[in-house]
């Protein structure tokens, strides 16, 4: 489910990317020569329309900007761990790049507890990209409690998806 | 045919602060009688108080009885503390003893109709045994001597409207059974104080409300409201209500706080306004909006327009105020709402996630959740603003403080022990001891405007409203859904207010309460849907 949402995230990133580009006068032609029976997969592009060190480079270059938590726990599994030092390596290429890290909970907690538990995980993923090497002055973190969940269903595959933290490029 | 002042009536209201709204229905004006209907209003002195067979702390003769009514929270503590001790109890712990000092309060006076060398027993509901047999009540469509158009409407469709919103708040509350429309029948002007008897104890009503509404010259409404004993054949109370047209329905509140508090000798709470959360949207990006309506849902209106999520907002005891969280600018941060002039202010300038805000009872402070790299705890900063105190340094989450009444204590959870549980603790921090032991995770408790219980929820799985005393016993579960939340208490500590969400892409929050026995469990009509319910004090 992980790797759905990531895809998942990943296609909303795309879609927001090429709703970006449209507004631009610009509008790239389709490649000379080509076939024209597919539109031109990002992919085809080296940078596929993408600026380097911009939010979608990150969401592109990183093993994922979510990481996920266990019931009621804030601590960085081995999986987390992965994710992270994937950020904090594209964070050490942009040195001038600022995030925010957003801590997520399921909707098993009360509404209060679970905006001081988003903090928690928050900051956990901060201090673990902190540990990396990021200094902690380019990393904010917030906490939405249960106010923005990914799943929306009341089972165990949509909470693992929504105990999470997001790491969100801000510029 | 003399008006005596409803203002100072017993079950007064703006007798709280003088300083109170122009809402404040007030005084009936000296000279106002219509004199053909004989009509008297306010008239404490004529009030008997029979005595209570429930509890010793509320029952007092005469005008003292009426305390409950405008009492603060601080004497409610130690008046009413007796009082839900014996609602916890068995009907049978309940004792039977007469009032100390009870002024000459003058016992109902059998009428030559009733049946000889039968005193009936004085009217009263149980409120333990009342959600087994509410009492039949009969509250008729109240008569206007002149249909006068108002702008709240005709008097005549008001009278109507008036005494359904009164039968509405007194079945509501689970204690009492208004008689269906088809069963009772319009009054005549001049029957509203010469009730007919005969035909109501025929209707199997025990109690009987009648009254009337006139459009007075300056443009306000005057509601009598009087109740009777239908078997013993005697009037037991009467209040007038001055109002403006447009807090007609705080007129029918009043008139139902005061048959509520003279038949149950429970404090009133009818009048009252709750701010809650107004939610509506995908339950991905769900648009929280700050409302505040009547207690029965009526007169709903939206203080913030949804473009940054807001939560868990509070009055402030005087209520000219609310606190609460927004993520405007997306930075979670607790505000003022002034509700005279629609202004907002930051309360404490962000160095961190700030939230779960609450007044403190006298209003000067206001206690609140800081959570810093990770760690949350409760801290206070003076209502104007000003530098926070810390109150709680321990590590984990400290959070959902609420004042007890008197304002010296603080209830709080935390998960210091590794999972949240309730503390109570002296209002500067000092002397934190558990009292929750449970199963489970207990969280946001709050104190009862009493003082003597705390309501929380419980998490086993489902989260469940439940109630326990300051000290942790008599832990009781009132609810029992798949997710209840967040308890707040009527003015008269008898009634909890919460929201309970749906299951899945379509569950949805909604408002609803549940009484002490935890049987009344109903559904509060919202526009759209709602949470974070908060419910304000008795209106001045």
């Amino acid at each position: 489910m992980a790797r759905l949402t990531t895809t998942l995230l990943m296609a909303t990133a795309l879609v927001a990317t090429a709703a970006c580009s449209k507004k631009r006068p610009d509008v790239l032609p389709p490649a000379p020569g080509g076939a024209p029976e597919a539109p031109p997969a990002p992919a085809t592009d080296p940078n596929g329309g993408i600026t380097p060190g911009s939010a979608a480079d990150f969401k592109r270059s990183a093993q994922s900007d979510t990481v996920l938590f266990g019931l009621d726990m804030y601590d960085i599994d081995g999986t987390a761990r992965g994710i992270l030092d994937s950020q904090a390596a594209w964070l050490t290429r942009y040195p001038n790049v600022r995030i925010t890290v957003e801590g997520h909970a399921d909707e098993r907690g009360t509404r209060e507890y679970n905006l001081a538990l988003g903090d928690r995980r928050a900051n956990a993923a901060k201090n673990y990209l902190v540990a990396r090497g990021i200094a902690p002055t380019r990393i904010t973190t917030i906490s939405y409690g249960k106010e923005r969940p990914v799943a929306l269903g009341s089972d165990e595959e949509s909470w693992a998806q929504n105990r999470r933290a997001v790491t969100v490029v801000v510029g | 045919m003399r008006l005596r002042l409803c203002g100072t009536s017993a079950l007064g209201f703006g007798s709280v602060t003088s300083s109170s709204t122009v809402t404040s229905p007030g005084v009936v004006p000296e000279g106002s009688t219509p004199a053909d209907a004989g009509v008297q209003l306010g008239d404490v002195s004529q009030r008997p108080r029979g005595p209570s067979h429930l509890d010793p702390g509320v029952r007092r003769g005469g005008t003292e009885h009426g305390l409950s009514a405008r009492v603060t929270t601080r004497s409610a503590v130690t008046a009413l503390l007796a009082s839900a001790a014996a609602l916890l109890a068995t009907p049978a712990a309940a004792q039977l003893v007469p009032p100390a000092g009870t002024p000459a309060a003058p016992a109902p006076v059998q009428q030559p109709g009733a049946p000889v060398g039968q005193t009936p027993p004085p009217l009263e509901v149980d409120v333990t045994g009342g959600i087994s047999a509410p009492m039949p009540i009969a509250i008729p469509p109240m008569p206007t001597q002149s249909v006068v158009q108002t702008p709240a409407g005709p008097t005549d469709r008001l009278g109507r409207q008036l005494s359904e919103i009164v039968a509405n708040d007194l079945r509501n509350s689970g204690l009492f059974n208004p008689l269906a429309a088809a069963a009772t029948r319009a009054i005549a002007f001049p029957e509203v104080t010469a009730p007919a008897y005969d035909y109501w104890g025929g209707s199997g009503a025990q109690a009987l409300v009648q009254g009337y509404i006139r459009a007075n010259g300056d443009g306000t409404l005057t509601v009598g409201c009087y109740l009777y004993d239908v078997s013993a054949r005697t009037e037991l109370t009467r209040q007038g209500f001055v109002v403006p047209p447009s807090d007609w329905r705080r007129a029918a509140h009043k008139c139902a706080d005061m048959v509520y508090t003279r038949l149950t000798g429970e404090g009133a709470y009818f009048d009252s306004r709750v701010v809650y959360v107004s939610e509506t949207g995908p339950k991905a990006n769900r648009i929280k909006r700050l409302a505040i309506m009547d207690q029965d849902g009526a007169n709903s209106r939206f203080l913030t327009a949804g473009s940054s999520i807001v939560l868990t907002p509070r009055f402030a005891p005087n209520q000219q105020s609310i606190v609460y969280m927004s993520y405007v600018g997306r930075t979670p941060a607790i505000y003022v709402y002034e509700l005279g002039s629609g202004r907002q202010r930051l309360v404490v300038q962000n160095v961190a996630t700030t939230f779960a805000p609450r007044f403190s009872p006298d209003g000067r402070y206001i206690l609140f959740s800081m959570a810093q790299a990770g760690n949350t705890d409760l801290y206070r900063v003076p209502a104007a603003g000003g530098t926070p105190q810390r109150l709680t340094n321990s590590p984990g989450i400290d959070t959902g403080g609420s004042y007890s009444p008197d304002g010296s204590r603080i209830v709080f959870e935390s998960d210091r022990s590794g999972g949240q549980q309730i503390y109570v603790m002296n209002a500067d921090g000092s002397n934190q001891q558990r009292i929750s032991f449970g199963g489970g995770r207990y969280a946001t408790p709050v104190w009862s405007p009493r003082g003597d219980l705390i309501a929380f929820t419980k998490i086993q799985g489902a989260f469940r409203i439940g109630i326990m005393s300051p000290n942790g016993s008599g832990e009781k579960l009132l609810t029992n859904s798949w997710q209840d939340e967040g308890p707040s208490w009527s003015p008269n500590g008898r009634v909890l207010m919460f929201f309970r969400q749906g299951r899945g892409n379509a569950g949805k929050a909604d408002l609803w309460s549940v009484d002490l026995t935890g049987v009344n469990e109903r559904r509060v009509p919202t526009p759209l849907d709602g949470s974070d319910p908060a419910w304000g004090p008795l209106r001045p």
